[in-house]
């Protein structure tokens, strides 16, 4: 027998340590390069987020008038709202309430923004024109609504917040050059001058805004377009995801788990559902664009279309989350079931069911969490079209958050857009991370070790 | 008859066919005695909902589903033909203002007397077909309550068909996965072929110019719908996005799995769980408004012309989406590696870092190849990042500092326009996507069969 | 192999003196012969101490059982000696443990070169998912013992010998490890163990996992290796901590109850303990 056997370990002492230092040193290396990778990683993820807080959370403050304005009844000149008469047919109701809308439709609303701005800056009245580049296009209408609403403010004044256009905004804010020539900038000489102006006066003050919370989007009035219609368009898709997803995938879980022979069928399923978790999205925006809208004949941009292609895209993720946590279950809780003359059903339903029902919640708040981030397949369903209305029913036009980003960071306005589109950023992942954090707390408070 | 009095009225319904067959199934408990009697009584009462609501649910959605149709058509043909318009938008509008005028809602202007007599049809055959169908629902009803009454005794299997009843739907649930493989399949093929009869595959598969814009369709051939442009981007991306990503998700995993306590796990998995959950819009925005200006002055400084929205820049955000998706699979895969084994090389005096490279790796390796299969199959599927980031140019160039174009690019570019649904060009998005299914059906069922081995091997 | 066949092989290297409170040999007593040393050792696993200051000497060419209820300490016990412990999360071991001498605590001592010189053979079979061959040359590989190919085959060869599994493998060294039956398994991993040259070898329950034939083939090993090796084994088996150990520990509850000859352990125990569960009233 060679010679390091027989002398045990102070024959081979002498090799072991020469090699030491070196290996000390790849320990340390490997280490480093393990250690290296995570703050790489980490490295990427802080200036994801810092970029995206960077730009966004500036632009929830936005350029803000605050004027008193004049309900002049001048200029405000309209009868009183109709009403449903009794006998009247809904049709013709409908005609006078549109006839009245016609005649609102002719009040000069941006007089009374004029008016206000003169006690300002007196030549305003003088180019009307530059005088309303100042102030976003909506908030005309803005005041509409409030007269529609309220009749009796005519003849009041009123210290109102108006949205600054989003060009005065980008101004004040420093998001572009000052110093390119005047043909480069999107507004005239005399409105930035005033801007400054009103800005040192106090008059225009940077002021957290709610219109990218409340409103839908628009393209008149950049500076107050907002999520409220795709935040209802992505709710609508959630709630039908939850109602669809949820129990068909519970049920077929439930069914692969406890009830399925294990033959090739349910192999070919078990693939099946596996590889369908891993097709890319933009497959089911195909699969919709094709059954739902081409053979189906279902409202195009509509949330019904895309909430059913988001659970299609879902319903992999939940059987499979619902499949491990149902494994989870020791057989010895389904077996004390069956030994005191329990049906194989009612084993499930009554023992192994109230159980999973933690994880049943995690899956499906994890499901959920993906279908609203995705995008790409509701390009697809036409969803990307521009909707400047919130959606009533499903069966409405809409957008989602998600697709909102996509069409706001090619809106062409950059200067603004890249923060309102990193503000809208922040919404969604706030979302994302609230449902997220739940998933984590629940499946925490609620985790069961067998 | 709307809906929710539908809805109210089957919820009745079932609330009296189960008290009847809970008040029957009791009655024969007392007569039999309990140890005689198959089911309980509430098996009775479930058996008795099958039998006289769902019928009658199923006649309900029927009419809903199909009732309107069959009611239009009539109207239709009772319109004389010189009224009747030809094309199916202006019958669509014609029906909505006779169900205007049918329900008493009104129309402007003056109805039409043949607009009336054809309202005045629609409301007496929606009067009729609500009748038959509030009859048909009723007679169901009753002669389902009528044969669990009769039927019901201490020998009635009730138990037996109630979970029958929901095995079947619980069968009928698990379809709907493979419903949706179908769909997709036949969705494309569909799509496919009937874009294959306008372009030939040969062209469309092996073609070296895409620009379908500007294709000619005709004799001479057809070209601009050739997608090795956009495959060659996709794999360009794609390679980019894994030489990112393997190399850091792979030591993040190692390290978080081999090194890190359990304390930095338990605050470092959440984290890395949440990453994998960004939306990838998110990531294509942080490509186009960060890193690819970072890159293209890093390029300028280096004398090298890098495109700002390039293969490279997708390519490289692309992997930093794909780090989390690697290190948690690859997590799972090493933490599935026996501690035993790990024991037997410290045992014999091997370093962590030896451990670690001769022994948990390549037990480990089947599984973390399943792994970066899975990552590339999402790679090659990713969409949003491309969309913005990529430059969408298809043009094939081996420069990962150019612009490019991808399969998906291709196919939300050509079904997000104007286009006519039934032209080659929204048709060949399909025929992209049935590749892109097939590409990625390949890649994941190797992954998931060398994954599923690699599990039972340790379990 | 009986029972009272190996009990009246006579416990050649044993020392003679028995204590039976306290496991250290007295002083003076072939003190070079002492190859490991515990004094006052506790393990804690977190907060709880699964072991309660346990102290006793282990003899060169030795053969020492430790047995005992499951939970009883021992296997922690027997982790301590190459320092398996600190690859348990939250495991901490206080007192002192000596390998020749060296306090294997020590800040200054490299746990590669102490695992070389103390191997170890678990409960179960680990072999690594590789070849025969490269299972039993992966130590030496890593110590660098072996410069060439033809010194790393001879390496192999003894190794599998002295394991006793030549024979059997010796035509198909490149077949994966995995692959042998469940007692070839556990011999492959003592030749693994072998390979390195180590002084010591630990042994954890080797023969829980096999069946007894497998078990009486590894019990002769054990046997044969005592020639070149210190054994410290582990058992739950009475009969085979009877059969091929020269001494025997008891523990009980984290406690050392008793250390003696095997056969005075077996036959006469002086602890109340001892007797209760080698009579199998508990255990």
């Amino acid at each position: 027998m060679n010679t390091p056997n027989n002398k045990g370990y102070a024959g081979i002492e002498a090799k072991v340590k020469a090699s030491l230092k070196r290996r000390q040193r790849e320990e340390t290396r490997f280490r480093l390069f393990g250690i290296g990778a995570v703050l790489v990683a980490l490295a990427l993820v802080a200036s994801l987020f810092g970029t995206i807080l960077s730009k966004g959370l500036p632009s929830f403050w936005q350029s803000t008038f605050v004027l008193d304005v004049h309900f002049d009844p001048e200029v405000v000149q309209i009868g009183p709202k109709p009403v449903l008469e009794a006998g009247e047919a809904p049709a013709q109701f409908n005609e006078r309430d549109l006839a009245w809308q016609m005649e609102l439709g002719f009040v000069d609303f941006n007089q009374l923004l004029i008016n206000a701005l003169t006690k300002h800056i007196p030549a305003a009245a003088d180019s009307p024109r530059d005088a309303m580049a100042l102030i976003t296009s909506g908030e005309h209408f803005a005041l509409r609504d409030r007269v529609v609403a309220d009749p009796s403010i005519i003849g009041k004044t009123l210290r109102l917040n108006l949205l600054a256009d989003a060009n005065v905004d980008v101004w004040l804010k420093g998001n572009i050059d000052r110093s390119l020539p005047d043909d480069r900038q999107q507004l005239s000489a005399q409105t930035r001058e005033w801007a400054d102006k009103l800005s040192a006066d106090g008059v225009i003050k940077n002021k957290f805004s709610t219109a990218i919370f409340l409103n839908p989007d628009s393209r008149s009035s950049l500076a107050a377009a907002g999520l409220a219609g795709a935040f209802m368009g992505s709710l609508m898709m959630m709630m039908i995801v939850i109602l669809l997803a949820v129990p068909i995938g519970v049920a077929s879980a439930i069914y692969l788990e406890e009830f399925a022979p294990k033959n090739w069928i349910t192999d070919l399923i078990e693939v099946n559902i596996n590889n369908l978790a891993a097709v890319p999205s933009i497959v089911f925006g195909l699969l919709g664009a094709a059954v739902f809208i081409l053979w189906f004949k279902l409202p195009i941009s509509a949330p019904i279309v895309g909430g059913l292609v988001l659970t299609l895209m879902t319903l992999p993720t939940v059987i499979i989350a619902t499949r491990s946590t149902l494994k989870a279950i020791p057989p010895s809780i389904r077996e004390a079931a069956l030994g005191v003359g329990a049906s194989k059903v009612q084993a499930t339903m009554h023992h192994v069911l109230p159980l999973a029902i933690p994880g049943i919640l995690t899956a499906t708040i994890i499901g959920v969490a993906q279908a609203l981030g995705e995008t790409a397949p509701l390009l697809l369903i036409g969803m990307s079209a521009f909707v400047s209305s919130i959606p009533a029913t499903p069966f409405d036009q809409s957008t989602a958050l998600p697709v909102q980003i996509f069409l706001w960071q090619g809106n062409e306005l950059r200067n603004f857009f890249e923060g309102r589109t990193s503000a809208a950023i922040i919404v969604l992942l706030a979302l994302m991370l609230t449902l997220n954090s739940l998933a984590i707390w629940l499946r925490r408070r609620y985790e069961t070790r067998w | 008859m709307n809906n929710f009095t539908v809805a109210i009225a089957l919820l009745m319904l079932a609330a009296l066919a189960y008290q009847l067959g809970l008040t029957k199934g009791r009655g024969v408990v007392a007569l039999a005695g309990h140890r005689a009697t198959h089911s309980r009584p509430g098996y009775h009462g479930a058996l008795a909902i099958l039998r006289a609501a769902v019928p009658a649910f199923v006649v309900y959605a029927l009419w809903v589903v199909f009732g309107n149709q069959v009611i239009h058509s009539l109207v239709l043909e009772s319109i004389p033909a010189e009224f009747l318009p030809q094309d199916s938008l202006q019958q669509k509008v014609m029906l909505q203002r006779l169900s205007n005028i049918a329900s008493g809602f009104g129309v402007l202007g003056d109805a039409q007397p043949y607009e009336l007599a054809a309202a005045d049809v629609m409301r007496q055959f929606q009067g009729v077909g609500e009748t038959i169908v509030t009859a048909l629902m009723a007679t169901v009803a009753a002669l389902g309550l009528f044969w669990s009454w009769r039927t019901t005794t201490a020998e009635t299997r009730a138990r037996n068909k109630v979970e029958r009843a929901i095995n079947v739907a619980l069968i009928a649930c698990s379809a709907v996965a493979i419903l949706t493989t179908i769909g997709i399949v036949m969705s494309m093929l569909g799509e496919s072929l009937r874009f294959f009869q306008m372009v030939s595959p040969t062209d469309f598969f092996f073609g070296t110019v895409w620009n379908p814009r500007f294709a000619t369709m005709g004799a001479e051939g057809q070209s601009g719908f050739g997608m090795l442009p956009l495959m060659a981007g996709t794999l360009m991306i794609s390679f980019i996005a894994m030489l990112v990503a393997v190399p850091v998700g792979l030591m993040t995993a190692i390290y978080m799995a081999e090194y890190a306590s359990s304390r930095t796990r338990s605050l470092v998995k959440p984290v890395v769980e949440v990453l994998a959950g960004i939306p990838t819009i998110v990531y294509g925005f942080f490509a186009l408004v960060t890193v690819g200006p970072i890159l293209s002055s890093i390029g300028a400084a280096i004398g090298v012309d890098i495109r700002a929205t390039s293969a490279l820049t997708a390519g490289l955000v692309m992997g930093i989406m794909i780090i989390p998706f690697i290190s948690s699979l690859s997590d799972d895969i090493l933490t599935q590696v026996p501690k035993t084994m790990r024991d037997g090389s410290l045992a014999l005096g091997g370093t962590k870092s030896e451990t670690i490279i001769k022994v948990v790796l390549p037990a480990a390796l089947p599984g973390i190849v399943g792994a970066i299969l899975l990552a590339l199959s999402r790679a090659i599927g990713e969409t949003m990042i491309v969309v913005l980031a990529a430059g969408n140019s298809p043009v094939l160039t081996a420069n990962p500092f150019e612009a490019v174009s991808t399969v998906t690019v291709s196919i939300v570019n050509q079904l997000t326009g104007d286009q006519d649904f039934a032209s080659a060009q929204s048709l060949v998005a399909f025929a992209l996507g049935l590749t892109l299914f097939v590409m990625t059906l390949i890649l994941n069922v190797i992954a998931l069969v060398i994954v599923r081995k690699y599990r039972e091997q340790y379990e | 192999m009986n029972m009272t066949q190996t009990l009246n092989v006579p416990m050649s290297t044993s020392g003679s003196s028995v204590k039976t409170d306290s496991g250290q040999l007295p002083a003076g007593n072939a003190s070079t012969n002492i190859k490991l040393s515990a004094s006052d050792v506790r393990v804690f696993y977190g907060q709880a101490e699964a072991l309660h200051g346990v102290s006793l000497d282990i003899v060169k060419n030795e053969v020492m059982a430790f047995i005992g209820p499951s939970g009883c300490g021992k296997s922690t016990f027997l982790r301590s000696f190459n320092r398996m412990n600190d690859t348990v999360a939250g495991a901490r071991v206080t007192g002192k443990i000596t390998v020749d001498g060296r306090d294997i605590y020590d800040p200054s001592v490299d746990v590669v070169l102490l695992r070389a010189q103390v191997g170890m053979v678990f409960q179960k079979p680990n072999p690594f998912p590789k070849s025969i061959y490269e299972n039993v040359a992966y130590g030496a590989r890593l110590h660098g013992l072996a410069a060439n190919k033809s010194d790393m085959d001879e390496v192999v060869e003894s190794s599998l010998r002295r394991a006793g599994l030549w024979e059997e493998v010796k035509d198909r060294l490149e077949a994966p490890g995995t692959g042998l039956s469940g007692g070839q398994q556990q011999r492959l991993c003592i030749a693994r163990a072998v390979a390195v040259s180590p002084d010591v070898i630990l042994m954890d329950e080797p023969c829980s996992a096999l069946d007894p034939i497998a078990t009486s083939i590894i019990e002769e090993l054990i046997t044969e290796l005592k020639k070149n090796y210190t054994i410290v084994i582990v058992t739950h088996n009475m009969q085979q901590a009877a059969r091929c150990s020269d001494r025997t520990t008891f523990f009980h509850l984290g406690d050392l109850v008793e250390i003696g000859d095997t056969a005075q352990i077996f036959t006469n125990p002086q602890q109340k303990r001892t007797e209760d569960y080698i009579t199998g009233r508990y255990g």
